[in-house]
């Protein structure tokens, strides 16, 4: 196939599959999720509003207690260099803004070149220290499975492919920017089917935590 | 235009209308400049030009609209008229010539079979399969068979313009006449692919000049030569500044467009397009599209009409099918089957536990 041919396969028919594949899995799990029986509380709650404590949560958990802080606060601070440096790559580059614009209407102003690259970089850096932190943790390890790894490489890929296509790497740009949209679309069709779907189910799990324990009187 | 493929060389073309040595060199430079031949290329060519008989050209054309010959005429340097009456033995080209009909595809056969497997052979426009060829006959022949003859007596082919070498506007779906590109009929002659709607005048021109002196030039992986497609207009754009510091004019009138920047916004295909407008330009180095104001719409690329629409950012997907279809029906199929998962997961709970045995605590928490 030529670079030509895979960019406009990657814009077209794969992009469409992969934005249907992307809105049926995350209606099917979220709605699957909502629609569960909610289990009973035959308890009296120590605090009636619960939700305080959940939507508390939510935002509390997003950085280490006190207890673990020495042992894992370096890992979570890479991690949120990868967050943030993918965020500001995908949310801040004009080619994608459009894209967004296109699906939703929206827009924003964009960032130059050099920042964006900067900031990919810094999450494709952060990205390899992670799985070699995953590898090397003989827990973590224990604790992975297939979803983890092809998680990881489905959100490596676009990061690289999106740099070789700024730097213009490679032999034919039209290859790399077909590779970096056809990885894009893989990432949208994958999001809702693994541990990816965290970036929407983190807040229904924690403020579920929240709720929990905030109305059986827990300190979390 | 001339007919016989003779064995004369530019030099003696020169010195039979009188000219001297010194404008026979004069030729070999603006050649020369007009390839950006390096020193030991251009030493060549004036030995070349004075010793090797010109090329007999024939130039086809089929499913096309001349825009490609019309650029071609107005080609400054090297002119149409000095390449046609110097450099090239023009032959053939039912567009340029006085003859028609019968009178002119005698003369055709005739240049043929004198240069049988000598001539460059220049095709322009796309050739329809459908229907045995029935949508572009020539003098009662389909361009399938007459271009299967040509080439089978020409040393080389150049495909001018994007239909000859890609398919182009005939070849854009639906594609209703079967046309295809020249690389598709003829398999065994080396063929130089001259995209562009048109292509640069300058380099339809260069091109001829380069083939008939040095034979075949270097080649990209769509056979278009490495000197004239081988950066992007991307890479060369002088406008390339402000997309790199990401000033986009969003509309077409707007303060961004009269300042100049990048028009990626407005559907810019220079990222992804091979040609060498932003550095020979057009109409004598006046200025290319991008300069004009106009994105470029990607015309040297395969299927550069097929793409999604001129004025769609490229980053944008090409609308394949219906959005608000798409959406809708997924989402839809979403809550189908998350209420089937819930229903299945109630009533597996429901078969587990018994209705008094304190409830359901069984009840799995999303994972974070
Ligand atoms: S105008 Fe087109 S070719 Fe020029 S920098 Fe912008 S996107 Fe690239």
């Amino acid at each position: 196939m030529s670079g030509a041919s895979l960019l406009t396969f990657a814009r077209g028919p794969a992009f469409e599959v992969a934005l249907a594949m992307l809105i049926f899995g995350m209606v099917w799990r979220l709605v699957g999720i909502l629609a569960l029986r909610r289990s009973r509380d035959y308890s009296e709650g120590r605090k009636t509003a619960g939700w305080v404590s959940g939507l508390r949560v939510i935002f509390s958990r997003s950085w280490p207690q006190a207890e673990f802080r020495e042992r894992v606060l370096h890992w979570d601070i890479v991690s949120y260099l990868f967050h943030l440096g993918y965020a500001v790559a995908i949310l801040g580059y004009l080619p994608h803004i459009l894209l967004i614009r296109n699906l939703t209407g929206l827009r924003w102003p964009g960032l130059p070149g050099g920042a964006i690259a900067f900031a990919a970089g810094i999450a494709a850096a952060s990205l390899l220290a992670l799985l070699g932190h995953r590898l090397t943790s003989p827990v973590l390890r224990k604790l992975s499975n297939f979803d983890d790894y092809f998680s990881w490489f489905i959100a490596f890929v676009p990061l690289i492919t999106g740099l070789m296509a700024y730097y213009n790497i490679g032999d034919s740009y039209q290859m790399v920017l077909g590779l970096h949209i056809l990885s894009g679309d893989i990432l949208f069709a994958w999001l809702p089917f693994g541990k990816l779907m965290h970036v929407i189910l983190f807040a229904f799990s924690r403020g579920k935590t929240g709720a929990v324990y905030g109305r059986r009187g827990a300190a979390i | 235009m001339k007919e016989e493929t003779g064995d004369e060389t530019v030099l003696d073309v020169l010195e039979r209308r009188g000219l001297t040595r010194r404008a026979f060199l004069q030729v070999c430079a603006a050649v020369t400049s007009a390839l950006a031949l390096s020193p030991a290329e251009a030493a060549r060519i004036t030995q070349v030009l004075a010793s090797k008989p010109r090329p007999t050209v024939i130039y086809l054309s089929y499913q096309e609209c001349t825009g490609c010959l019309e650029s071609l005429t107005r080609s400054f340097s090297p002119g149409i008229a000095s390449l046609i009456f110097n450099d090239i033995s023009l032959a053939f080209n039912d567009t340029l010539q006085a003859a028609a009909g019968e009178a002119a595809e005698e003369a055709k056969d005739s240049a043929m079979k004198k240069a049988w497997g000598k001539y460059v052979l220049i095709v322009d426009g796309a050739v329809p399969l459908a229907e045995n060829g029935a949508y572009c006959t020539v003098a009662g022949r389909s361009a399938v068979s007459d271009l299967r003859h040509a080439a089978s007596g020409a040393a080389a082919v150049v495909a001018v313009g994007t239909c000859a070498s890609f398919g182009g506007l005939p070849y854009a779906a639906p594609n209703p006449t079967g046309a295809v590109p020249v690389s598709e009929i003829v398999r065994d002659r080396p063929i130089i692919n001259v995209s562009g709607c048109p292509p640069i005048a300058e380099v339809i021109t260069g091109v001829i000049i380069y083939y008939t002196t040095f034979g075949l030039p270097a080649l990209d992986r769509l056979h278009r030569p490495m000197s004239f497609y081988g950066n992007s207009i991307h890479d060369r754009c002088y406008r390339r500044p402000f997309y790199d510091r990401g000033m986009f004019a969003k509309t077409f009138d707007d303060e961004g467009a009269r300042q100049g920047w990048c028009l990626y916004e407005l559907g810019c295909k220079g990222p992804v397009t091979h040609n060498a407008c932003p550095t020979m330009k057009w109409n004598g180095g006046t200025s290319y599209p991008i300069e004009s104001g106009h994105p470029c719409l990607g015309c040297s690329e395969p299927d550069f009409w097929d793409k999604g629409g001129f004025y769609r950012p490229l980053s944008v997907p090409t609308g394949h099918w219906s959005r608000a279809g798409v959406m809708g029906a997924a989402a839809a199929a979403g809550v189908v089957a998350g209420l089937g998962a819930a229903v299945a997961a109630r009533v597996r709970q429901d078969r587990t536990h018994k209705p008094d045995a304190g409830g359901d605590t069984n009840q799995k928490t999303p994972k974070s």
